[in-house]
């Protein structure tokens, strides 16, 4: 067997236009995940059968079925109906680009609503009463306390989630997306060297997921930084 | 009613597929998971090295990716192995095949934690026990440990199992004749995307449905010996 990686070096400026690609599918449907996935979480919280059953349902089904199936349902499945093809969304279902970022933030706020939930749920009644005692009005125990807790809370699965959906992103070149793995198909259909080409892919996305795995170390580090502190700080006897 | 144009017989055989991916992934995966958590656990450095080399790799590299890699690159590689011995005829793998070795070598690397962390969780108390009895190392460990090992390590396991009959569906990107497949087929020839791939998505979702359900039956039976309840 021999490997020749000077397509690699070749290739690499068009392997980075696919990563930046990735990039940004993944960015874009990461934030208008979370701000989809927030509404979704509270909704599930509550203990009214006709709010949570909404959420329940939907997060069942996109955690239940393939993202594979889903972007072909957005992707082909929409231009089925007449309806939509007239309609003005039709400029946006029409591209792939959209299309992708449609199935990925409905994915992955899914996943992300039931991260947010369990956070939510995590804190410990003690603190909601602590605040109560102490004469907060809510809109500031939520700002003060409970939000920043719950943030606290999230980060290590939330950042599971980033790389999840990293990977994830990868299913975009098959609805004919330019994003590193399709332009590494295309690369491969010009060159014939599947492993040169396929390993070089995966390497980038090796260093984007250590690089988001740290960012998320520094992030978790400041935002629990008061736990790490509190064992030093307070003497075990009073 | 729903009408499929005939493609339902298709779109079942394709479900039978799917579950052999998924239940030959899920062996395979087993297997390398639990030889990856004794590895990382061993005193044995090089072994150590192999097995986090292993999870760091497959867990940072899209499943697709791996897929593909598997797909196109396991031809060449078997190849020249294949040659070192001689044997020049040309040698292809499946679709099949490559995606029981892809998904089974990702279900492994996240099996490995899930093993890692069920096996540090028995008590020592446990090994010291079966030592004092007088169980060899290979009895102790699929009398007393492996028992155990399967009951802590059951949920994150059903986990796994769930995103694996999820990531079958990339195979049928190389060509198996998964539901996946069969649904485009059945696109392709009758135009009706949105249907087809709705009925797909509820396949897996029975699909999910079951798995949950023998997950959860597993979870009782193994936590049977359990008195709190």
């Amino acid at each position: 067997m021999e490997l020749d990686f000077s397509v690699v070096i070749e290739y690499f400026p068009r392997l980075l236009t696919g990563t930046w690609m990735t990039i940004k599918l993944v960015l874009l449907s990461i934030v208008l995940g979370a701000l989809v996935a927030l509404p979704i979480a509270l909704a599930r919280i509550s203990k009214n059968w006709f709010i949570s059953g909404v959420p329940f349902a939907f997060i069942f089904f996109f955690r239940g079925t393939p993202l594979l199936v889903q972007i072909f349902l957005v992707y082909y499945g929409a231009s089925q109906f007449e309806a939509v093809r007239e309609s003005f969304m039709w400029p946006i279902l029409r591209e792939p680009f959209w299309c992708a970022i449609i199935a990925f933030t409905l994915n992955t706020s899914a996943y992300t609503a039931e991260i947010f939930r369990g956070a939510i749920q995590a804190i410990p009644e003690g603190e909601v009463e602590a605040c109560k005692v102490i004469g907060m009005t809510k809109t500031q125990m939520y700002c003060r306390i409970l939000l920043p807790r719950a943030f606290g809370i999230v980060l290590p699965a939330y950042g599971n989630e980033i790389i999840l959906m990293l990977k994830a992103s990868a299913l975009a070149s098959t609805i004919t997306l330019l994003d590193l793995t399709g332009m590494a198909r295309t690369i491969i259909a010009r060159t014939y060297t599947p492993i040169e080409i396929f390993l070089a892919a995966g390497g980038i996305y090796l260093v984007i997921s250590i690089l988001v795995i740290y960012i998320f170390r520094l992030v978790e580090k400041r935002q629990n930084r008061y736990l790490g502190t509190l064992s030093i700080k307070v003497p075990d006897k009073g | 009613m729903l009408d499929l144009h005939g493609f339902g017989d298709q779109l079942l055989q394709g479900a039978s597929i799917t579950i052999q991916l998924a239940l030959c992934s899920l062996a395979v995966g087993l297997v390398l998971g639990l030889l990856g958590a004794s590895a990382k656990l061993s005193n044995i450095k090089p072994l150590q090295w192999i097995a986090n080399f292993y999870t760091t790799i497959i867990r940072g590299v899209p499943e697709l990716l791996t897929v593909l890699i598997i797909y196109f690159g396991a031809t060449t590689v078997l190849m020249s192995i294949a040659s070192v011995f001689g044997y020049e005829e040309y040698i292809e793998i499946g679709p099949f095949a490559a995606g029981v070795t892809a998904l089974g070598l990702t279900f492994g690397a996240y099996a490995t934690e899930v093993f890692r962390g069920a096996l540090q969780a028995i008590p020592k108390g446990q090994h010291e026990a079966a030592i004092v009895l007088g169980m060899s190392s290979q009895r102790k460990f699929f009398r007393i440990i492996l028992p155990q090992v399967w009951r802590v390590a059951l949920p994150g396991i059903g986990n796994l199992f769930l995103v694996l009959l999820k990531d079958t569906a990339l195979v049928s990107v190389v060509g198996l004749e998964d539901i996946m497949r069969k649904a485009n087929v059945a696109v392709s020839n009758t135009k009706e995307p949105f249907l087809f791939y709705l009925v797909a998505a509820f396949m897996y979702l029975a699909l999910t449905i079951v798995s949950m359900a023998v997950v959860h039956f597993l979870e009782k039976r193994a936590s049977r010996g359990l008195s709190r309840g």
